[in-house]
């Protein structure tokens, strides 16, 4: 019955979206939004944020000025510290986190960033990670433990949460530039924005799941409440508090580069941009390898702080004392020795390892020998898969490319093929996947940037209606009129077809390779550090190597996407898969089922609400990656912001950021119901992995 | 204590009408209106424990068992306060606990009592030493006496050479000696128990049984110990309740359970008990003469222990020491109490 319901809404959205494709020419405003009527907000907006400005300049000016404080401090102490201090310091902690290994890693890492000369870029970067990281923990603290401590208040900060993460990271930027003026000061605020919401998240979690048992002891020992909070509840969350000051650590580095980049200065992500720029890919790859390494080791250790077995000797312990006073005597030794040596102050320039020039001449040789080849990969996705996904069938397919137009005949070809497959489809008792086809085969022909908004509108709130109810198929609606009142319809689209090629391409792709992950422990522990590593990368570094090969443009962007938006789909499904019941396995298998059998008929099924979550987080890497393509030239939303963010046009870019957060928001919540209602059909919880 | 006459001894806890209620209206007036716990649960409210009444003497055992839900942890967290009685009183050495400010129940909590969990709540932060200290630490006692104190009850405990492991790298009977000893640490007067060994191995469960008989044989506290496992129960209790549905069903010895269980419910308990353990020789001697040249027992032994004189003999003379009854037990006493044990017990009263 409720079957029957479902197809039949979906039959009638199909033949709606055909007939909006068929009779497109005559539907006038409803296929294009004439730009006459569209909503006249940037000037308002721009109009509000001067006064704004204005008014309150001087406080922003004022607590800038205050916030320049710690950042010059940091710097200055950075900057004073010789290199070898700095590297025994951070190598020390790394051993006390992590053991051996992540010490010798982090000493080697140092080693190579002194010698290819971007120290002092990387210390600038770094002053502002160790800036910001402290206030994000603090504030994202408090912030967790009123919403822990107040039900209503719960009910605000999760949202805005939601809010906050899913706004894009140029956008971010945009009012803070304003306000804040150019400057380090920037990265800071922005950097403390982006990180405290994991930290609220961790905390909150935490301080939950302290159980009931350890609190009543507590209670019993004869705490106070104060000393219930602060001498049981946060001790005993301290592991879940410290993944939550390690995502903040990497939320805050990554939006510290993307800062950086914005702000041009003395850093190492202004390092990558501007030699990215320059064509000097080498030394752009070796700039994003020193992030990429910065990246790596803090997450080690801060994750190593989380997990640690053993812990840390009380400070009262007399070897604690004894190895900080020897730490101390080291460091201090160092800085002595360096006013002697003064290659231990400064590498000098001539002693620089730079290979760049050479990297650069060896990629030239390769995209030039393999430039066929490479045209040809381009080409192909280009033509075949991306063109036709985002003008449509109808306008892709042209002799030059295909060999043939799309003639009458051959449309009628494609709709008998559509037909028949559908067909297939229902006379299996498969009557919603064959309405479904036939949907996206109308989509297909109709093209996403090309089809008239209100057909498309029509898709996304049916299926935030049907899979969220009435509240997120309303939601939707408001969400698609702003596209489209707000004149940012056209760029909207192809955010929606970049990002939707993207995800598609990172699920299929991902889940096969989450897939075999589970059923294998060889490809698990080949696969696992590739994603481990994928995973703690600001999603600019990832660029770089796309960049180079492919130069700037759409593939480019496509390909970034993939990259960073498979992490989650592969780390889901295998965790899906390895976690389910035993016994239902079990059970599988004494039936006596094929390991296929058990795999598509049990396994898959029941990890489908984890494999939603993955796909739920695919989108969202997938998105936080889209906006940072715009620095390589895709013409969507993403475009915008950054344009807006390079003008000081508060308006376009709020607007267009406010644009790419709806369609987070939507999608978000369209798979994460869809993730929810899977759980209760199976009775079963699943959580977001760290 | 204004309604014992004068002359009996003060229990050291009492718990007088005890109801605990849940639910969204649930409240005094209910109770006060001398609902039934059928009505109360009617009208949508849920009853964890009802009219609940009993008293803990000095140095006793006092055991609750019953079904799990039966509402054993309610009662006990309502005499711990960690969850506020609806209505009832609590009288701890004759003061009404239910009274007592949140700063006055924090000084009773840090001195007079102790309460050991069943999945063992140790503070996963702290080592053993630490976690046995921790209540001392919140009490402000310098550290250098905090953990000299907490390593002679780890050591009570049998913990020595653990002091420096922490909780996850325990077993599961480890866990509880540091539970157990981290209640003991204050010195505490009363002692709540809630189902301390059932998340152990039944081996083990054994082991720390009759470890917890040894410790209250040195300490001499005031108990109430929680258990769903009847035998535990036997095993342990001066006295025990039987709970059902937040009701008191039967307290008494467990010999008194057993011999006259108050309904079916009771009786579904004992039918699984080996009598021939529970059973002394004073519960199924009959008073006739003893003969001539007979060993003579005292009545606490276990029936248990007098079957090899038994089979050799026909029968055993008993001697209650406080009373100074004399009785006589044959192997036809013992195999006919051990066949129809109830309605042995049924004709000797009548
Ligand atoms: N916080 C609570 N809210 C609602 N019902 C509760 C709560 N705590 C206990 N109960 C109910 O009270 C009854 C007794 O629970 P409990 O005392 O934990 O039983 P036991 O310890 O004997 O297993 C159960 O039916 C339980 O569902
Ligand atoms: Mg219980």
């Amino acid at each position: 019955m409720l079957r029957d319901r479902t197809v039949f809404t979906w039959g009638m959205l199909t033949l709606f979206v055909a007939l909006c494709i068929v009779f497109a020419d005559s539907l006038g405003p409803l296929a294009e939004y004439p730009k006459a009527y569209f909503l006249p907000l940037t000037d308002p907006m721009n109009a509000a944020m001067r006064s704004f400005v204005e008014a309150f300049g001087t406080i922003f000016k004022g607590i800038a000025w205050l916030l320049d404080w710690p950042i010059f401090v940091a710097r200055t102490v950075y900057a004073y510290l010789p290199w070898p201090a700095t590297l025994f310091i951070v190598c020390w902690l790394a051993y006390l986190a992590n053991g051996r290994g992540l010490a010798i890693f982090a000493g080697v890492s140092m080693c190579y960033m002194v010698v290819i000369g971007y120290w002092p870029e990387t210390m600038n970067s770094f002053a502002l990670v160790t800036v910001s990281v402290p206030m994000a923990v603090i504030v994202g603290f408090f912030i967790g433990a009123w919403g822990f401590r107040s039900a209503r208040a719960h009910r605000v900060i999760m949202p805005s949460l939601d809010l906050l993460q899913t706004i894009p990271a140029f956008a971010y930027l945009l009012p803070i530039l304003l306000l804040f003026g150019f400057g380090a000061t920037v990265g800071l605020v922005a950097s403390v924005l982006f990180a405290f919401p994991p930290m609220v998240r961790n905390t909150i979690i935490g301080l939950r799941g302290v159980s009931e048992e350890v609190i009543e002891a507590g209670q019993m020992s004869g705490a106070t409440k104060r000393q219930l909070f602060w001498n049981v509840r946060v001790p005993s969350a301290r592991r879940q508090i410290l993944l939550g000051i390690n995502q903040a650590t990497m939320a805050s580095l990554s939006m510290v580069i993307i800062a950086s980049i914005i702000g041009g200065t003395n850093d190492i992500g202004w390092e990558v941009l501007s030699t990215m720029r320059k064509a000097l890919f080498g030394e752009s790859l070796l700039a994003g390898l020193v992030i990429a390494l910065m990246a790596m080791i803090l997450d080690r250790m801060t994750w190593g702080f989380a997990n640690r077995k053993r812990e840390l000797a009380g400070a009262g312990d007399p070897n604690t004392r004894r190895s900080w006073q020897i730490i101390a005597g080291v460091v201090f030794g160092l800085i002595v020795l360096a006013q002697f040596i003064p290659i231990m102050k400064e590498w000098p320039r001539e002693w620089r390892w730079e290979p760049g020039p050479v990297m650069n001449d060896a990629l030239q040789d390769f995209t030039v020998t393999y430039r066929l080849a490479l045209e040809a990969i381009k080409n192909f996705s280009f033509f075949f898969v991306m063109l036709p996904i985002k003008l449509g069938l109808q306008e892709a397919v042209s002799p030059f490319t295909w060999g043939f137009a799309m003639s009458p005949l051959v449309t009628g070809l494609y709709a008998l093929l559509v037909f028949a497959i559908c067909g297939v489809a229902w006379l299996r008792d498969r009557q919603l996947i064959a309405v479904v086809l036939a949907l996206l085969g109308i989509c297909l022909y109709g093209g996403l940037t090309n089809m008239p908004w209100i057909a498309l509108s029509a898709i996304f709130v049916t299926l935030a209606w049907q899979v969220g109810g009435r509240n997120l198929g309303l939601w939707t609606v408001a969400g698609m009129l702003f596209l489209v009142l707000t004149g940012i319809w056209e760029p909207a689209t192809t955010s929606i077809y970049l990002c939707g090629v993207g995800v598609l391409v990172s699920f299929v792709v991902g889940s096969a390779i989450g897939v075999a992950a589970s059923e294998n422990d060889t490809v698990s522990a080949i696969v696992r550090p590739v994603i481990d590593t994928l995973q703690t990368m600001p999603p600019f570094v990832i660029l770089i190597p796309f960049v180079m090969i492919f130069r700037i443009g759409e593939f480019t962007a496509l390909l970034a996407i993939i990259a960073y938006a498979i992490v989650p789909a592969i780390r889901y499904t295998e965790y899906g898969l390895r976690n389910l019941p035993e016994e239902t396995i079990e059970a599988a298998t004494m039936i006596g089922s094929s390991r296929l059998q058990r795999l598509w008929q049990v396994k898959l099924p029941l990890a489908m609400p984890s494999i939603m979550l993955g796909l739920n987080q695919t989108i969202m890497f997938g998105i936080s990656m889209l906006v940072i393509t715009a620095l390589v030239g895709s013409t969507d939303l993403g475009q915008q912001i950054y344009v807006g963010l390079g003008d000081g046009d508060f308006g376009v870019g709020m607007i267009a950021g406010v644009g790419m957060a709806v369609i987070a928001m939507i999608a978000n919540g369209i798979t994460q119901n869809a993730s929810k209602n899977m759980q209760r059909k199976l009775g079963m919880q699943v959580d977001e992995l760290a | 204590m204004k309604t014992s006459p004068a002359g009996d001894p003060m229990p050291k806890l009492s718990c007088r009408n005890v109801w605990k209620l849940y639910g969204p209206a649930a409240d005094k007036s209910l109770i006060a209106q001398g609902m039934t716990p059928e009505q109360i649960r009617d009208a949508g409210h849920i009853v964890a424990s009802a009219d609940v009444s009993f008293d803990v003497m000095e140095g006793e055992i006092f055991v609750i068992m019953g079904l799990s839900g039966s509402g054993k942890s309610t009662i006990v967290r309502c005499l711990s306060r960690l969850v506020e009685a609806t209505s009832g009183e609590i009288l701890l050495d004759g003061e009404d606990l239910l009274k007592a400010s949140s700063k006055e129940l924090i000084d009773i909590r840090r001195h007079k009592m102790g309460m050991v969990f069943q999945s063992f709540g140790l503070m996963p932060h702290l080592n053993v030493l630490e976690n046995v200290a921790f209540p001392l630490k919140l009490q402000g006692m310098g550290a250098k006496e905090r953990l000299e104190h907490a390593q002679r009850v780890v050591n009570l405990v049998g913990l020595e050479g653990r002091e420096h492991s922490y909780p996850n790298q325990l077993s599961g009977g480890q866990q509880q000696r540091v539970g157990i000893a981290r209640s003991l640490a204050v010195e505490p007067e009363v002692w709540f128990l809630d189902e301390p060994f059932s998340a152990l191995d039944p081996l083990i469960r054994r082991q720390m049984q009759d470890e917890f008989l040894r410790l209250q044989s040195e300490l001499n506290k005031s108990i109430v110990f929680i258990t769903h496992d009847f035998l535990e129960a036997l095993r342990i209790a001066d006295r025990m309740a039987i709970m059902k549905d937040g009701e008191v069903v039967q307290i008494g010895r467990p010999v008194d359970l057993i011999l006259n269980p108050a309904n079916d419910y009771v009786r579904e308990f004992t039918n699984d008990v080996p009598w021939e353990l529970v059973l002394t020789a004073g519960d199924i001697s009959s008073d006739r003469p003893i003969p001539d040249g007979i060993k003579t027992v005292d009545a606490s032994a276990g029936v248990a222990s007098l079957l090899p004189y038994l089979a050799e003999n026909d029968g055993i003379g008993v001697e209650n020491k406080e009373s100074g009854e004399r009785s006589y037990l044959t192997g036809r006493d013992v195999i006919a109490a051990l066949a129809t044990g109830v309605q042995t017990s049924d004709t000797e009263e009548a």
